[in-house]
């Protein structure tokens, strides 16, 4: 097995569907002479030329849509936005285009696109540029939504969601881009819905995805050192839909969760997790489900204000803490 | 450069295409009449924007099209719907939100869809569907096809982004797109001089580095001609075209709005009926002995009963099975 960063793990994926499938085309701002304002598309342009490596002007709702409509037409286009902070500007062709058009055409006109880019915040970028989308794109019925932690991970749901016949949103991670990990090569397929214990544990599960995996990680190191506690990390992998059955089968076994979230908490997308547990497993919790989330607030610019806003190792501890009642 | 010439419609011979054009503009009207009395029973529901007035621009363009091309446009799009060949039976089907509508019940006035004959919707939010178009173009160019895509959206639409970043890229990347905007004077209640700074569409083709024109959209043959110059553009260099074809509405905004509110006079409606595209077409073919009031009347009563048989077969019709709520969500 290859070790390789999440970006060129991206990378191979997008390179090995554009070899299998004609019809796959990448668009968006700066992927082609640039080679990708975080080189995810490097040398694609090179391989596939200027029909299949598409650069656009700054205008995402527009690219957005030529690339529904492009869906229409038979093609299956990836679409890359430079951030999905940028994507907002495009959301009324992910909404009320890609998620609807195969509902109100009673089935006549699938639309497979991937809509894909980094999520959420990197370093001292500023609230503009600092946001987690998945609780907005997550609400759409019409879309799916994958957010992976790890470069196999990466490759497997990219891979994936090229091939999906629907709307597939992948979530990337601009502070993901450099981290390394084992791929494997070739055909390396992760099924969107399945979720994927990334550590066993016995007495919580820490529910997270994306960047909140090596956060949960981390805490589960502190927690095992210091405290003897035994956390389960379980990476969601897929957002919608949601793996029901892994979340319940990880809370069966610990009868204690947290979950730990990059975006806001006022009807974030943990909520969501809380609910599925609360319905279906309300008899076997020892404990109130929490959250870790984002401060709520905009995201400050002062390093010591971002850090304070962001879901830590540290806040995770003390609401692990607080579920097994060792405060 | 962006050449914007003003309307002159050639007056070929369309013998066999004008009694047809004059079949469609008719049924249309005759639909839209019929959809109008079944919106005040009740049958219809939600949002209803009748076509009437406009036939000649649905008409006119869509002839001019082959069946292999792409059809794509706002939702109000009853005429075009027809003019392009769903039956009339599948549009007011959906309308009534029947099984056997055209998109299944699903969709309802703003969202007809039938993908067979390439005629992808009916969309909802003004201006949304022009970069669609774009897309359906892009998708033809990048499989070295010879299809062209046209796209109807009212002049209310040009002061939306998604206009402009569209016709940027389509002129960019030389899409096969034909931009058919229908300038009706009103988006809404709204007359299109009180919010837009440059009150001819056309112009805004020289932003864009387009060929554009400049149609008598109450003149089916003038819009066919047009139509016919922009396919040419599309078919041999991929070519896109903004056409801004003046027409006007003679109903309300929609089945929820009065006829002519307070934002128009009722004299001013009076008036653009006097160029009623019909009534001008079948006058030209009366006065060139191509046809008599009773052969007139011989199509209406024709047409009447085409569409009769729509609302019967929509009423008697099933309403989607409650199964059908969750299907087509998300494909297999």
């Amino acid at each position: 097995m290859a070790t390789l960063t999440y970006r060129d793990a991206l990378n191979q994926a997008l390179r090995e569907e554009m070899q299998r499938d004609p019809n796959v085309f990448l668009m968006g701002e700066e992927v082609g002479v640039y080679q990708g304002a975080y080189k995810v598309s490097r040398g694609l342009l090179e391989e596939f030329g200027p029909m299949r490596i598409v650069d656009t002007p700054i205008a995402e709702l527009g690219f957005a849509g030529i690339g529904v409509g492009a869906a229409m037409g038979g093609l299956r286009p990836v679409i890359e936005f430079m951030t999905w902070n940028f994507a907002v500007l495009a959301l009324d062709q992910i909404v009320n285009s890609a998620a609807k058009i195969l509902y109100e055409s009673g089935g006549q006109v699938p639309i497979p696109i991937v809509f894909r880019g980094p999520n959420g915040a990197a370093l001292q970028l500023g609230a503009q540029h600092s946001q987690a989308w998945e609780s907005w794109l997550s609400h759409i019925p019409g879309l799916k939504v994958v957010a992976p932690a790890t470069p196999a991970d990466a490759k497997g749901l990219l891979k994936s969601a090229i091939r999906d016949n629907n709307p597939v949103i992948v979530l990337e991670g601009e502070m993901l881009y450099n981290n390394k990990g084992e791929v494997p090569e070739g055909e390396h397929i992760v099924p969107i819905g399945q979720a994927d214990v990334k550590r066993p544990g016995r007495d919580v599960t820490l529910i997270c995805h994306s960047k909140t995996v090596a956060v949960a990680l981390k805490a589960a190191d502190q927690l095992a050192e210091r405290e003897g506690v035994s956390a389960e990390v379980l990476d969601l992998r897929s957002l919608r839909p949601l793996d029901e059955p892994a979340i319940l089968a990880s809370v069966a076994r610990t009868n204690r969760a947290v979950v730990v979230e990059e975006g806001w908490p006022h009807a974030g997308l943990g909520a969501q997790v809380v609910d599925v547990i609360q319905r279906e497993a309300f008899d076997q919790l020892d404990a109130p489900v929490l959250r870790v989330t984002q401060a709520d607030v905009p995201m400050p610019y002062n390093k010591q204000l971002e850090r304070l806003a962001k879901a830590s190792p540290e806040r995770v501890v003390a609401a692990v803490r607080r579920v097994l009642y060792l405060d | 450069m962006a050449t914007a010439t003003a309307q002159t419609a050639t007056r070929t011979a369309h013998t066999a295409l004008e009694p047809r054009m004059l079949r469609q503009m008719l049924l249309i009207r005759r639909f839209e009449e019929k959809a109008a009395e079944a919106y005040a029973l009740g049958k219809i529901g939600g949002f209803c924007h009748l076509y009437i007035g406009q036939e000649a621009v649905a008409v006119g363009s869509l002839t001019a099209l082959r069946d292999d091309d792409y059809v794509i446009s706002s939702y109000r799009e009853h005429g075009q719907a027809l003019a392009r060949g769903v039956s009339a039976n599948a549009v007011m089907a959906e309308l009534f939100g029947k099984a056997t509508g055209c998109s299944s019940g699903k969709g309802g006035s703003m969202h007809l869809f039938d993908a067979g004959k390439r005629f992808l919707g009916g969309h909802g939010i003004v201006g949304g569907h022009i970069p669609l178009a774009a897309g359906l173009g892009f998708a033809i160019r990048y499989k070295g096809g010879d299809q062209l895509c046209i796209c109807y959206f009212g002049e209310a639409a040009v002061n939306i982004g998604a206009f402009h970043e569209t016709l940027n890229m389509a002129s960019v990347y030389k899409l096969p797109v034909i931009f058919c905007c229908e300038n009706n004077r009103y988006g809404m209640g709204t007359a299109f001089e009180r919010v837009a700074a440059v009150t001819d569409v056309v112009e805004h083709a020289c932003s864009y580095d387009m060929a554009a024109e400049l149609v008598n959209g109450m003149d089916v043959l003038a819009v066919h001609a047009a139509t016919q110059r922009a396919v040419e553009r599309a078919r041999k260099g991929g070519h896109p075209t903004l056409l801004e074809v003046r027409t006007y509405r003679y109903m309300g905004h929609s089945m929820s709005d009065p006829l002519h509110g307070v934002y128009r006079t009722k004299e001013e409606v009076e008036e653009q009926r006097k160029r009623d595209p019909i009534s001008q077409l079948a006058m030209k073919l009366k006065e060139e002995g191509a046809l008599d009031q009773a052969a007139l009347d011989a199509l209406d009563a024709e047409v009447h009963a085409e569409v009769e048989e729509a609302v019967r077969f929509a009423d008697q019709s099933p309403d989607p099975d409650p199964a059908e709520l969750t299907t087509h969500v998300l494909a297999d």
